[in-house]
């Protein structure tokens, strides 16, 4: 017992049904200092810090919060003894505004029982102040960006009078302004004696702004170790237990005639506002093309105008010159495009259905999977078995497992293994690699790199500058739904493309 | 969870449920002043102690297992079909219709009469189903508005003289050809009212005093059907693939459009089935005036709480509903105790099974066993 811990876990063993997804973990975190957990996919972070909410019970172990054994039953008694968490898929109510996101479940309610959301609303843009956040208290939580959301989660727990926060891959999905934001959010609660824990599959987060590490793998503690001694070289092999590539190797290839192509494509939204004005775009065979922008500024819709999720006024898209704007997002499987959706539990599966379930959903009819509509069983669970060997989707053998038990890194391999197995002519993959660790997403990468060796053409869309000059041949910049430049990856110069990035801003 | 663990769960809660629900009953009794032991009694040798009784509870349980299949259906595709009362008003009205003014040979007058039935009520599905997908208008809305307006143009009809059977408050009855009553046509003739009475076998009680018909065995079956549908076919993994995850289905190439109107048509045409199937299968053959709806649709709700939202399910809790609420008259007849204490048991046992479902999902998500994220 520590008094200057402000979280000790000792010996936390969970079990969901014979898995075992932590088997004796130690954490022990120091009062106002942020504390890395890092570990592969499926390693068993979420469910560690899960278990300190209160939201799943353990099998063994013990929990101290400043030094106190506490047994929490549910997340209400966590937040009570000053826990809050920003979830890695966000737990906010779509249709309602970001101020009753807020407020909801911790309604301080004025006379006659009525929520008082003006005293809310001066409270919350207190803190917001406090923080330096740019939130919309009435916009519709539906209509914000992810970065947006993240923002407001991060108000909810402060609004709770959270004072050790735990955020679970807070910027898997976030702009590298916004990750430079938030780091100096929580160095700022930090100064105010707020304990900050943070589970990051980026390293070079970790060494800038953490003081110690903890390290599992799968579900074993391996060390706890200080930053400062460290780099990220350091922490992947720690990580992975074995060296990690960060570079990948690609051979330049010839140009040859566009397989893709976007013309002059303008999108409005509902309300008539322009989303993408006059945006032209080619992807040739063997190429990846990089859409780098400032998140909300047009890549969402780029990405749902060529799956026909939204509707184009006017120009054109066309693969192998056929036009598929304003048709469906059949057609355009049927013309061998595959999407990687930027938002896995919304648009990429069905969480309730199992992995093998969800790795045939675009190809329900093809003549392997199914005969005169009946699904051959056996075919589709020996298919999903060979994908879930080849692309290390973890739990080994998760064929008849639902995908909701799945963590999240695991759950993006199902996406992606779907879309390449589909063996496409054109991948079009948003923030591909979200919320996957540096091994995977080494994997990732190079799957990526050998389907553009292989001829096919790649549309990537990522907030990650980095993984763009990485992984792309050409690098289109977009703005205010506009291409504002395209550099060939050589010679692309990161401060420019910073400038145009934000440039075109308003 | 696999499906051997899922019917053990789902049994003891129906167990519990049931057991919670008979000792409320009991009380209510006992503050009523009346004997409980007597009360069940009396309810259990109404249910058991004559074949001519149990074969009731089998008939009367053909609409509600084939309501709460069609609630089913609906579900599993993310939609409440609160319109069951409709469909099957719709089912019954193109039954009389059809069974009364045309004229087939026997067997093929009643596969006529179902066909019509069902597919006149999934006309109406779909119709509901594209008045969700094309105009936004919530299913729940079009379904209750359509339930008063079948219920009214039932009692239109009647009064047609098109339809309407001279001095009676009802329209005419379709022809025998069409029934689907064991041995409907012979257990009429005198000769065979005389073998059957003559025979004192409770065998042949049932056969002359009830309307023991096909009804179940088309309703087993169809359970069946959709339970292979679901378990087996690429058109049921769409249809719940829809209902689960719509955004996802949409991007994976679904047409989830067309999959909600199918689902909604589906869903209607076996509550129509079972308005077919009751004018064909039970006396007297024939729509009549209607104040207010028969429930069937609120009872398959609960038939499809109790079988778990499983098709075959939905067999067992149909029985044991039917069971109850047949069992509740003889309650009456017996100790003169109110028939709605039964309604009471019922109620009870549906709100526990309803908070034990409940309280199931919150308990597997402290163990993690549905993951909460
Ligand atoms: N509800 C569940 N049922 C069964 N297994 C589960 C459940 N939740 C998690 N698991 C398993 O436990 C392991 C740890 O999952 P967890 O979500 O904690 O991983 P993680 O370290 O957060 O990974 P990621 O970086 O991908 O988010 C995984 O193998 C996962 O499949
Ligand atoms: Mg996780």
């Amino acid at each position: 017992m520590n008094a200057a811990h402000a979280i000790e876990m000792h010996g936390i063993v969970k079990r969901f049904g014979n898995f075992c997804a932590l088997d004796e973990v130690e954490l022990e975190v120091k009062k106002g200092s942020i504390h890395a957990i890092l570990g592969e996919n499926g390693a068993g972070k979420t469910t560690l810090m899960n278990i300190l909410y209160g939201l799943y019970d353990y099998n063994k172990g013990q929990i101290l919060v400043h030094g106190k054994e506490v047994h929490f039953k549910s997340p209400r008694d966590a937040i009570h003894a000053g826990i809050g968490m920003v979830h890695q898929h966000f737990k906010l109510i779509e249709p309602y505004t970001v101020l009753q996101n807020i407020v909801l479940g911790y309604e301080k309610k004025g006379l006659f029982g009525f929520i008082d959301y003006r005293k809310a609303r001066k409270e919350i843009e207190a803190l917001i102040k406090a923080y330096h956040f740019k939130i919309d208290l009435d916009a519709k939580v539906r209509d914000i960006s992810v970065g947006m959301q993240q923002r407001v989660e991060i108000v909810k727990a402060l609004y709770r009078g959270a004072d050790i926060l735990i955020f679970d891959e807070p910027t898997a999905v976030l702009t590298p302004q916004e990750i430079h934001e938030l780091t100096g959010c929580m160095k700022n609660m930090t100064e105010e004696g707020k304990t900050v824990i943070i589970i990051t599959h980026k390293l070079e987060e970790i060494t800038q702004c953490a003081s110690r590490c903890t390290i599992i793998r799968r579900g074993k503690f391996i060390t706890e170790v200080a930053v400062d001694g460290c780099d990220t070289k350091k922490l992947a092999s720690l990580m992975v237990g074995r060296e990690v590539n960060f570079s990948v190797k690609k051979q330049k290839k010839a140009g040859t005639e566009p397989m893709f192509e976007i013309r002059n494509l303008t999108v409005e939204d509902r309300q008539g506002i322009c989303r993408l004005s006059d945006l032209s775009l080619e992807v040739h065979h063997g190429e990846i093309v990089g859409i780098a922008g400032v998140d909300g500024n047009g890549q969402q819709e780029l990405f749902e105008a060529i799956s026909s999720l939204i509707m184009v006024k006017s120009g054109t898209i066309t693969i192998h010159s056929k036009e598929i704007q304003n048709t469906d997002p059949k057609t355009m499987l049927e013309n061998g495009i595959t999407v990687i959706p930027e938002d896995r539990q919304k648009d990429g599966l069905v969480l309730d259905f199992t992995v093998a379930e969800n790795l045939i959903s675009q190809n329900l009819s093809a003549p392997q999977f199914s005969r005169h509509g009946f699904l051959k069983k056996p075919e589709i669970m020996a298919s999903s078995a060979a994908l879930i060997e080849k692309y290390d989707i973890r739990p080994s053998g998760c064929s008849a497992l639902k995908c909701r038990a799945l963590s999240g890194g695991n759950q993006q391999k199902v996406i992606i293994a779907r879309a390449i197995a589909r063996n496409p002519d054109l991948i079009i993959a948003v923030q591909p690699t979200r919320g996957m660790d540096v091994g995977a997403i080494e994997f990732v990468h190079k799957a990526l790199i050998e389907e553009r060796e292989k001829g096919k053409g790649i549309l990537l869309i990522s907030l990650d500058l980095d993984e763009i000059l990485k992984l792309s041949d050409r690098v289109a910049i977009i703005s205010s739904g506009h291409i504002t430049g395209v550099f060939d990856a050589q010679d692309a110069d990161k401060g420019k493309i910073g400038t145009l990035m934000v440039g075109g801003k308003n | 969870m696999n499906m051997e663990k899922l019917i053990k769960i789902q049994l003891t809660n129906i167990i519990l449920a049931t057991v919670v629900g008979f000792i409320l009953g009991g009380i209510v009794l006992v503050l009523t002043g009346y004997n409980p032991l007597e009360a069940y009694g009396a309810l259990f040798s109404g249910i058991f102690s004559k074949p001519k009784y149990i074969a009731q509870v089998v008939i009367k349980s053909t609409p509600i297992i084939l309501t709460g299949l069609s609630f089913l259906v609906a579900f599993k595709s993310g939609l409440f079909n609160m319109g069951a009362e409709g469909q099957y008003l719709t089912g019954s009205i193109v039954a009389a219709i059809v069974g009364s003014k045309l004229d087939f040979p026997g067997g093929i007058h009643f596969l006529a009469v179902v066909v019509s039935a069902v597919t006149a009520s999934a006309l109406l599905g779909a119709v509901i189903g594209i008045l969700k997908t094309k105009w936004g208008v919530n299913e729940v809305i079009s379904c209750i508005m359509f339930n008063w307006f079948l219920l009214y143009l039932n009692n239109y009809l009647i009064t047609t003289p098109w339809l309407k059977k001279p001095n009676a408050e009802a329209s005419y009855e379709i022809h025998e050809t069409a029934w689907s009553l064991v041995a409907g046509k012979w257990k009429t003739t005198e000769k065979g009212i005389a073998a059957l009475s003559g025979s004192g076998s409770p065998f042949a009680e049932m056969l002359l005093r009830t309307d023991l018909n096909y009804g179940i065995v088309i309703a087993v079956i169809v359970a069946v059907i959709i339970y292979i549908l679901y378990k087996k076919t690429t058109t049921g993994y769409r249809l719940q693939s829809v209902g689960a995850n719509i955004n996802a289905s949409r991007l994976s190439g679904i047409p989830v459009e067309k999959n909600i109107i199918c689902a909604m048509a589906l869903s209607a045409a076996i509550s129509g089935l079972a308005g077919a199937l009751t004018i064909t299968g039970m006396m007297p053959h024939r729509l009549s005036q209607l104040r207010v709806h028969e429930g069937y649709g609120f009872s398959g709700i609960a038939v499809a709480l109790i079988g778990a939202n499983s098709p075959i399910g939905c067999i067992f809790s149909g029985l044991f509903y039917s069971m109850l609420e047949y069992g509740s008259s003889s309650i009456q007849s017996k100790t003169g105790a109110a028939s709605e204490i039964m309604d009471l048991v019922i109620g009870t046992i549906i709100f526990f099974i309803a908070i034990s479902s409940l309280f199931r999902i919150v308990l597997k998500k402290k163990k993690g066993e549905s993951k909460h994220e």
